[in-house]
């Protein structure tokens, strides 16, 4: 079998260039591949297009890239916790897409699937439909939407074995999977990576062969970013 | 008139056995604290989740579990975690039974306003397009007024929308309305020591009333 474990993210990065088109999991701050972020402001590249549900927040997750001005547009569906993301787009700096949530999410899924595009009635009659084409099935509107093509996917799960299989913890898994599954080149930063045969086959949510990379991360910090809490 | 924890407990009254619902962010997510006794309801959190339970203890926070508001949470006995493209698959085929979401417009034919003001910072629609584009009930928790004073229950919707012809009821301090199937909102209810009059000053857009209007029980 290919030996897809690289050593850090560092490697697992390093022919991701400038101009390509990236997608990143989580949602929100959770589930976000923190140890590659923090390797692609690192490396410093730019003109990158992030698809990704959010943009982090200042300090932390894309919010880093936005900060050293690596991002040319956002493909997103809300993006509201950000200043330096407001600057730079009232400013003209950064381009922005905003999509409906689900139409995000399937619009990976159907890469994934092979499918070129997905009928979805999110938008229908909304300044999201302009421009795209509306088909009526059993007399309901519905948009056409194209899969996504992305040169990179990069996910962050909790288990992962050396063939790239991959468990998700919690609501950590959000876009992660699907967006695995979207990649022409699919990097996985896992927080316990274990050799095959120690994960349970019916247990496995990204089967390896989506995967190409894969790598223990560290220092993961998991910020929170709404702390909630029961008063009693 | 009622404050914003008395429409979200009359919107409680609309939740029925075993249904799964999807609460927006808002008056919305104060729902869950009315749910009636004895009823079993399932909360979708369009990040992932149904099942979802109430803020944990402080120190029991789990970075890996929230909301869509991004809020810690827990789970409960019996909830299921899935990815985002089967999240909104399920809202999609209507098995969510209710949605509740706010709004800052309402057309007398249902279309919906929430998510953008023209030349001010847009963040985002998130999931309020999937949400109101396929759910089978849609309830919109607002005020009846913005904060200029103007009704934000309209003949056409002013904002950019959210959705079209979707919206089937509104809980507002003042009254309980449904979408006419012809158009124009059909007063159901009126809230505690709220006039006709009131209602009528308050709606702009086609205001049906037959009959004796209840008062709201709460």
């Amino acid at each position: 079998m290919i030996n897809k474990v690289v050593a850090n993210a560092d490697e697992a990065i390093s022919d991701i260039e400038s101009g390509m088109t990236l997608m990143l999991g989580g949602f929100g701050l959770c589930g976000i591949p923190e140890n590659c972020i923090n390797a692609l402001v690192k490396k410093g590249i730019n003109q990158l297009t992030c698809i990704s549900n959010n943009a982090g927040v200042d300090d932390f997750g894309i919010g880093l890239m936005l900060k050293k001005r690596q991002v040319k547009k956002m493909i997103s569906s809300y993006v509201g916790e950000n200043a330096e993301f407001e600057r730079q787009l009232l400013s003209g700096e950064l381009e922005v897409e905003l999509i409906p949530q689900g139409t995000l999410a399937t619009r990976c899924m159907a890469s994934g699937y092979g499918m070129p595009a997905i009928f979805t009635p999110a938008g229908v009659g909304t300044e999201v439909a302009e421009g795209k084409e509306v088909r009526n099935f059993n007399g309901k509107d519905y948009l056409m939407e194209m899969a996504f093509d992305a040169d990179f996917a990069i996910v962050k799960a909790w288990k992962g074995d050396t063939a790239g299989n991959l468990i998700f913890r919690s609501t950590a898994r959000n876009f992660n999977p699907v967006m695995a599954m979207a990649g022409k080149i699919t990097i996985a930063e896992v927080e316990q990576l274990v050799e095959i045969g120690e994960l349970d086959p019916d247990q496995i949510h990204t089967p390896g062969i989506y995967v190409h990379r894969i790598f223990q991360g560290r220092n993961y910090e998991k910020r929170i970013e709404q702390r909630t809490v029961r008063l009693i | 008139m009622l404050d914003k924890t008395g429409i979200a407990k009359r919107i409680a009254k609309e939740i029925k056995d075993g249904y799964y619902v999807n609460l927006g962010i808002g008056i919305p997510t104060l729902v869950a604290n009315y749910i009636p006794e004895g009823i079993n309801v399932v909360l979708q959190s369009e990040n992932g989740l149904l099942g979802m339970g109430p803020f944990p203890y402080d120190g029991e926070e789990d970075p890996d579990l929230i909301n869509a508001g991004k809020q810690t949470i827990t789970t409960l006995p019996g909830s299921a975690i899935f990815d985002s493209a089967m999240s909104f698959g399920m809202i999609r085929s209507q098995k969510v039974d209710l949605t509740i979401l706010g709004a800052m417009e309402v057309s007398e034919n249902g279309d919906i306003a929430n998510w953008k003001i023209p030349g001010k910072m847009v963040k985002g629609m998130g999931g309020a397009m999937d949400l109101v584009a396929s759910a089978k009930n849609i309830i919109v928790a607002m005020q009846h007024v913005n904060k200029a004073g103007e009704s934000k229950l309209l003949k056409e919707c002013s904002l950019p929308l959210t959705g079209v012809n979707c919206v089937k009821k509104i809980v507002t301090e003042l009254a309980v309305l449904e979408v006419a199937s012809g158009g124009g909102f059909r007063l159901l209810e009126r809230a505690p020591g709220v006039s006709l009059e009131d209602i009528r000053k308050a709606t702009s857009g086609k205001l049906i009333i037959e009959g004796q209007i209840p008062e709201m029980q709460i």
